[in-house]
């Protein structure tokens, strides 16, 4: 199994700790993982982009132009990215803040409204959790277990009593994820 | 099995030199590898093993802190990127020149000048041919996973001192930012000064009695003397060219093209490689790991079934150089390269195969 | 009620403010509430009101202030780290008529840069320096600068700075202040209107006596924030600047015609 993905969006959205989370998950359950970054002083309040894989076998290039599943969480990413999915690939989106939205047949599109529902929740900080947990429930290459596992390794201690709120957003990101029909 | 960890590159070689029992890191912020000496301060190597770390102000001064810390026998290094590296070319030359062991991380992006801070591999002429003035070598090592950024700052450090040479570790931007699964190697102690003295006895430490004084310099005014100098380095350079040379081949035995390509570009061409294999072509990979001393005989041995040869650099075309020289001429050589920062992908690599090396 | 329309507003009587032709319509590269920004305004003004806009070559450093000749219509040149007193140098010697101008902040004039503004400040070139100290590296991400303070954390010195094995900040215009070949120094700031309007007069005087050849170097640090680096809200990070940065790095005029103040 190898798994390639982009999840991209402005820089505070946390998107890339949700890919090193997701790293983490992977070498909890023995796989290769690579996590690359843009990179630079664009990523000052402007977009960051991470590109995750996950493998059972040695990982070539950790740069892609062709992804498995894009999580696109604003509309300069979805402009940059959606075209990059491989045809039968998915396409994960929130709807807020995205005017245009996806139009490809050849894949399929889910959304997650989890910037609204992070509101709700009164889990703003933990959005992305959200997003992950829909992710998770379309893809679920990794298990929760091991996710809470990663989360462990890769949240400073400090943060360890986050990580119930964190599971919570998960599974909230589970529920709420739907497929959208284009 | 050692500890497990996701790191980036540049941590990586940060928590290896720790490892290694390195006495002193010296160092100037520059992206893309500021992280490595943010990693080293928050680590707080001084508690650890009693690793010294310093922010010196300018790649100028940690070179020649590197210059004065090597000559005594300790295991020292720095870090930069391109713009740094240039900075300390000088006082490269010099530590070459008196023969002392040390090792630096070269994490290159884009040049010239202040270029760009995206990644690049246009560093390899600095790096293999000179960059520093005189007739010198660096042993130069081209990690191509965060795992090798760990592993080859032990290995740098084994070969630094087993030849008494500088050894640089020549990175990128995408190996140096990118996070992989590494295992980490145990810790080895510092050396002691016992160790030291005895491993360098040519170090100076302070003459007790019981030796001549110990002296460094690369100066020498008398030019049959100084020749003798040049022929002794060169002499050694020529052991470390049959005794070094490091390359991995991928695919190869029943190649008939071949990518020789070294670090970040590897990775991207052994995609290339799955691609092409899928279609049929029989595509094999040379990677480079040590790039001076040059896999040479490695590449020419493949000439038996190899028909063309495609290198791929995120330069304007070096190390195609030393390629063509290992080819003697016998197939052909093309090459592919981006730069300024802008880096191919897997098939970019493959249309540039098709049309250059395998026609129609 | 009468409709108001935007051309019953803007009419030359009415006019308030303008933006100096010397500063460019590019979008400012720096974080919103960082001083940069208005260093660049006020030197410029300063270049225009002076009637220097064609005999001026300003020289950029690398720090955030790399990407200056995008936002100064006059001619500059981009030097490497630390090297811009060179390059003035150079450029002075040979067109000692043109006014010459450095801009560099605090890692490029006081850490990889110190030999260069020790020696041009020594020799007594005759051009105007302008320092911005905002206590940390901005450009590549916050790491500790010559003049973070002691206890101050940076990504460098996450502990804090520790004086003892980190060196204490350095008062590089103190230190060049004693040197003979500097004829005007002074400290400044750009944090509120009444600070802008000394510090622009700091830096006429620094134009004026390069343009008179009183000779020798007019040196202007402006002590400023970088919210960015000191992970600070822009207002908090101006607070934090006058109760911390300006106890150590006191504002005012260290040498006037040659002579110290104080
Ligand atoms: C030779 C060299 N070394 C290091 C760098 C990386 N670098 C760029 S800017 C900078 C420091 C900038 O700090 P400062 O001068 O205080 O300016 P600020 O960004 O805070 O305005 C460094 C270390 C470089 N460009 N060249
Ligand atoms: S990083 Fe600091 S110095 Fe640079 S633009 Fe932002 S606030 Fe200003």
């Amino acid at each position: 199994m190898t798994e390639e993905i982009i999840i991209a969006g402005f820089g505070r959205q946390g998107v890339l700790s949700m890919g090193k989370i997701l790293a983490y998950s992977g070498i909890m359950q023995d796989q290769e993982v690579s996590w690359m970054p843009s990179y630079g002083p664009e990523m000052r309040g402007g977009t960051a982009n991470v590109t995750v894989i996950l493998s059972d076998e040695r990982i070539s290039s950790p740069i892609l132009n062709f992804y498995d599943s894009a999580i696109i969480l604003n509309q300069q990413s979805m402009d940059k990215f959606e075209q990059s999915v491989k045809p039968g690939g998915v396409l994960i989106y929130d709807g807020n803040g995205i005017s245009r939205h996806p139009a490809r047949t050849d894949i399929k599109i889910y959304r997650v409204d989890a910037a609204d529902e992070a509101a709700r929740l009164g889990l703003t900080k933990i959005f992305n959790m959200i997003v992950l947990g829909g992710y998770l429930k379309v893809k679920p290459i990794v298990k929760l277990e091991n996710v809470i596992l990663g989360l462990k390794k890769s949240l400073p201690h400090r943060y360890h009593n986050l990580i119930p709120d964190n599971e919570k957003a998960i599974l909230r990101g589970m529920e709420i994820i739907e497929e959208v029909k284009v | 099995m050692g500890e497990l960890r996701l790191m980036k590159g540049n941590e990586a070689i940060g928590e290896a030199a720790i490892r290694a029992g390195v006495d002193a890191y010296f160092g100037y912020p520059i992206t893309p590898q500021s992280e490595v000496i943010e990693y080293l301060m928050a680590e707080k190597p001084y508690e650890r093993t009693g690793m010294v770390v310093l922010q010196a102000e300018s790649e100028v001064a940690s070179i020649n802190m590197v210059y004065g810390a090597a000559a005594t026998g300790k295991k020292v290094m720095t870090s930069s990127s391109s713009p740094g590296v240039s900075l300390m070319m000088e006082g490269v030359s010099y530590i070459a020149g008196a023969e002392l062991p040390c090792v630096l991380v070269n994490v290159v992006r884009g040049g010239p000048g202040l270029g760009t801070i995206q990644p690049s591999q246009a560093d390899y002429f600095q790096a293999t041919k000179g960059g520093g003035h005189g007739d010198y070598r660096m042993i130069v090592l081209a990690p191509a996973s965060v795992q090798e950024m760990s592993d080859f700052v032990k290995l740098a450090f084994e070969l630094a001192f087993r030849y008494r040479n500088p050894a640089m570790i020549l990175s990128d931007g995408v190996i140096g930012q990118m996070m992989e699964k590494v295992e980490l190697f145990d810790p080895l102690p510092r050396w002691t000064e016992e160790q030291i003295t005895k491993l360098s006895p040519w170090a100076t430490t302070g003459k007790p009695s019981t030796r001549e004084r110990n002296i460094i310099t690369s100066l020498d005014l008398r030019p049959h003397v100084q020749e003798q100098r040049n022929i002794k380095l060169q002499n050694k350079y020529a052991i470390i060219q049959e005794k070094e040379v490091r390359c991995e081949k991928i695919a190869c035995d029943d190649a008939e093209y071949l990518i020789v390509a070294y670090g970040s570009s590897a990775r991207i061409a052994q995609k290339t490689l799955d691609i092409a294999r899928a279609q049929g072509i029989k595509l094999g990979l040379l990677r480079a790991i040590t790039l001076w001393p040059f896999p040479s005989k490695q590449i020419h041995e493949l000439l038996d079934h190899v028909k063309g040869i495609l290198t791929v650099e995120l330069s304007a075309g070096q190390m195609v150089e030393d390629v063509r020289l290992a080819v003697e001429g016998k197939v052909n050589v093309a090459f592919y390269g981006r730069m300024g920062g802008m880096i191919y992908t897997p098939e970019e690599i493959l249309d540039v195969l098709k049309a250059k090396i395998i026609g129609e | 009620m009468a409709e108001i329309r935007m051309e019953d507003i803007t009419r030359p009587e009415n006019l308030v403010y303008k933006k100096t032709p010397l500063m460019t319509d590019n979008i400012l590269s720096y974080c919103p509430g960082c001083g940069h920004g208005t260093a660049h305004r006020i030197i410029m003004e300063v270049v225009e009101e002076l009637g220097l806009q064609e005999n001026t070559i300003g020289v950029c450093p690398v720090g955030c202030s790399v990407l200056a000749y995008d936002f100064m219509n006059v001619d500059m040149q981009q030097a490497a780290h630390g090297r811009a007193p060179a390059l003035a140098t150079g450029i002075k010697r040979t067109w000692p008529n043109r006014t010459v101008f450095t801009y560099q902040g605090d890692g490029d004039l006081a850490a990889i840069g110190t030999a260069e503004t020790i020696h041009v400040c020594n020799r007594g070139e005759n051009f105007t320096m302008i320092f911005i100290n905002n206590g940390i590296y901005g450009m590549t991400g916050g790491q500790m600068a010559p003049t973070t303070l002691e206890g101050m954390k940076s990504s460098t010195c996450p502990y804090g700075r520790d004086v003892q094995t980190m060196g204490h900040p350095l008062k590089m215009t103190e230190v060049v202040a004693t040197l003979p070949g500097t004829f005007f120094v002074s400290r400044q700031a750009v944090h509120t209107p009444s600070a802008v309007r000394k510090a622009k007069k700091a830096i006429r005087m620094a134009f004026e006596n390069q343009r008179d050849k009183k000779g020798g170097i007019s040196f202007v640090e402006i002590v400023s924030n970088c919210n960015s680096g000191w992970k600070m809200r822009p207002v908090d990070a101006n607070h934090w600047m006058e109760q911390n940065m300006f106890p150590f790095f006191p504002l005012g005029d260290l040498k006037v015609d040659g002579k110290l103040v104080k």
